[in-house]
């Protein structure tokens, strides 16, 4: 694998930062795992005592893998007392896990993925639809996190945060405000023909020479963008309960028109500034997860 | 686990579906493909390191190309008629 | 006999006019947003060249995908029906025809005389036709023109995004700012656009000889790769572009006399 570049785009902007959960102590007598996930845009690190989560933290991933594994491994043991040699089994997974050197497993995201979405919203999380700045991802498990069906696209920028980009940029909207303005239509439009976003493009300068508005423009490519995700879920099957992660999963206007087209509410987002869980980290979380299950496994329990 | 390689785009949806839990390695679909775009991988499911069919990662962005001339449509291509197992499946659906 | 040929498609609208059998009047415009108009423009231009008078014109026919635009004319021609008739017009050995356009690029399977017997289309999906090229070209910072004597320079593909033309473009980007070489990068580009066209054709299998029309039949670069991919020769006509107007206008010559018996 390629190493990615340090002038890759942000889709949204990412707040660097790492907690530790309120008191939780913890001895020798426990088993302390963690859980790295190096994406490509950002890196996460998860601490776990005896499978509840103890600490994470959040930074951007740098040109270089290993690094960043190592600064986000360092940010999350900051002001938990603990070194990484009291950590029985760390597991990586993202795009970078082949380079975090201090685990002892590699596994993909898909399977922590899942298991970190069943911890954060719970046991009744059957479909979760990750949309990140460059591809997608459609993941159906049971009620323990395991996954049953999966899909990622990677292929095709409809959707994905690049895809928004390219109508930010035509737009003259900052990508935060996407999904607001998509939102601020009277009626809801017809969407745009083209799935492709190149020839989606063109089709909304044809638009605007029309007449329509900006926000007219963004609701009916949002809504075209909203019917691709919603494909792509069905193939994997749809079923309650239904959640949003990724970086575009704060574009309102896609989830609102994801709800819609699926007929199916989202469950809502932790929010971790007022103390919940960062659903950023749930790869992070589900590896450390999978680290206990593993380490116990292999303790023949 | 069903795994879906493929993709949808403007031009439509086009998957090699493969259900690890029924794959048995058995090699047949990856003999049988005129494309050679299946092997054999390691994946870890289950807390195990699993044998099981896939599409190669070249063929994964161009399945549309690679099955074209097996006649997808009708979901009787040679890799779906070589599984005694049933796990694996094609889905194409042009726009 | 005096026919012409109006092939409006989705970038630029073009015009044959033939005199008795020879394409004597091409002329191409812009569509942009009015290719009605743009199509009267270069119907005047292409009449200009041919010496020949609107009147003195028997037929119009109207093919390409806004065909339902065209001015004057008196009906439609399939664009895979086009490509046909003018394929084995150009070259009467053509069994197989190949056209990339801009938007869309087909393969027709087509007999001696240039009857349409099968086809297969790549549309709604910008890598896969000429749009491809023009945005990796811009991303690359190169001419059009340029792109394809560049790539012939290279011995290899960089490995890119080849599969969406978003996605291309940041690669290609991220590419430039790590000093990969350009005509690798442009050899890459041709190279994926012809795996994806030769496979199209292979679903049709490979009849020869093959013909490629189109704008991007005009791409030495493209030609290069498609014809390591295919591991044939192909045969490329003068004008490429100007195939879908030839085809309608030979539809049309054909009706005609058809008609007068």
């Amino acid at each position: 694998m390629t190493e990615k570049p340090a002038d890759t785009k942000e889709y949204w902007r990412w707040q660097e930062y790492h907690r530790v959960v309120p008191g939780k102590t913890w001895s020798d007598k426990n088993l302390i795992t963690a859980g790295v996930d190096v994406g490509s845009v950002g890196s996460k690190a998860v601490i776990m005592i005896d499978g509840e989560v103890y600490a994470w933290a959040v930074t951007r991933t740098g040109s270089n893998s290993p690094d960043s594994a190592i600064k986000v491994m360092g940010m999350v043991l900051d002001g938990t007392g603990l070194q990484q040699s009291d950590i029985k089994y760390t597991v990586g997974t993202g795009y970078g896990r082949v380079n975090v050197p201090m685990a002892n497993k590699a596994i993909t995201e898909i399977a922590c993925h899942a298991k970190g979405a069943n911890y954060i919203w719970g046991s009744s999380v059957r479909t979760i639809l990750d949309v990140g700045g460059q591809d997608i991802k459609a993941i159906h498990c049971d009620e323990t996190g395991r996954v049953t069906s999966f899909l990622m696209n990677d292929k095709c920028a409809a959707g994905t945060g690049r895809g928004m980009e390219v109508f930010a940029d035509l737009l003259k909207i900052p990508i935060e405000d996407m999904g607001k303005v998509s939102l601020s239509i009277e009626e809801e439009p017809e969407p745009v023909s083209c799935t492709c976003v190149a020839f989606a493009k063109t089709e909304a300068i044809g638009l605007l020479r029309k007449g329509w508005t900006r926000e007219k423009v963004i609701a009916a490519y949002t809504r075209a963008m909203a019917i691709r995700m919603a494909n792509l879920v069905n193939r994997v099957g749809l079923e309650k309960e239904f959640v949003v992660t990724g970086g575009q999963s704060k574009n309102m206007g896609i989830v609102n028109r994801v709800e819609n087209v699926l007929s199916v509410k989202t469950l809502p987002s932790p929010n971790w500034r007022e103390g919940g869980l960062d659903p950023m980290i749930a790869g992070a979380l589900g590896a450390a997860l999978l680290a206990r299950a593993l380490y116990l496994k292999a303790q023949g329990s | 686990m069903i795994t879906h390689y493929g993709y949808i785009d403007g031009s439509g949806e086009y998957f090699i579906s493969i259900d690890s839990d029924k794959c048995n390695s058995c090699r047949k679909c990856v003999e049988q493909c005129p494309q050679q775009a299946l092997e054999l991988v390691t994946e870890f499911i289950d807390l195990e390191d699993k044998t099981v069919a896939a599409v190669t990662e070249e063929h994964r962005k161009k399945i549309r190309y690679t099955c074209a001339q097996c006649k997808p449509q009708e979901n009787r291509t040679p890799c779906v008629l070589a599984c005694q197992e049933g796990a694996i499946t094609c889905v194409w659906k042009p726009a | 006999m005096i026919t012409a040929g109006i092939d409006m498609g989705i970038q630029t609208v073009k015009v044959v006019i033939l005199k008795d059998g020879v394409a004597a009047g091409k002329a191409k415009a812009f569509s942009g947003f009015e290719p009605t108009k743009a199509a009267e423009q270069a119907f005047a231009q292409a009449l200009q060249l041919a010496n020949v008078k609107k009147e003195e014109v028997s037929m119009v026919l109207a093919t390409g995908s806004g065909m339902d635009m065209a001015p004057y004319s008196a009906g439609n021609v399939s664009m895979m029906g086009a490509d046909a008739k003018a394929g084995v017009f150009l070259f009467p050995s053509a069994r197989t025809v190949i056209d990339v356009g801009a938007e869309e690029a087909r393969a027709v399977k087509c007999d001696e005389r240039g009857i349409m017997q099968d086809f297969v289309v790549n549309e709604r999906c910008a890598a896969g036709a000429g749009t491809f090229i023009e945005a990796m070209a811009r991303a690359l910072e190169v001419k059009l023109e340029d792109m394809g004597p560049l790539s012939l320079k290279a011995e290899r593909a960089s490995p890119i995004n080849a599969t969406c033309v978003i996605f291309g473009e940041s690669d290609v980007v991220s590419l430039i700012h790590r000093q990969e070489s350009k005509p690798e990068i442009a050899r890459a580009v041709f190279d994926s656009m012809a795996d994806r066209i030769s496979s199209m054709v292979h679903r049709l299998g490979i009849n020869p000889d093959v013909v490629l029309v189109g704008g991007v039949a005009k791409d030495v670069g493209f030609i290069e790769s498609l014809k390591r991919k295919l591991g044939i020769s192909v045969l490329v006509p003068e004008d490429p572009e100007y195939a879908g107007a030839l085809g309608a206008a030979l539809t049309a010559a054909s009706r005609k006399k058809g008609a007068s018996k």
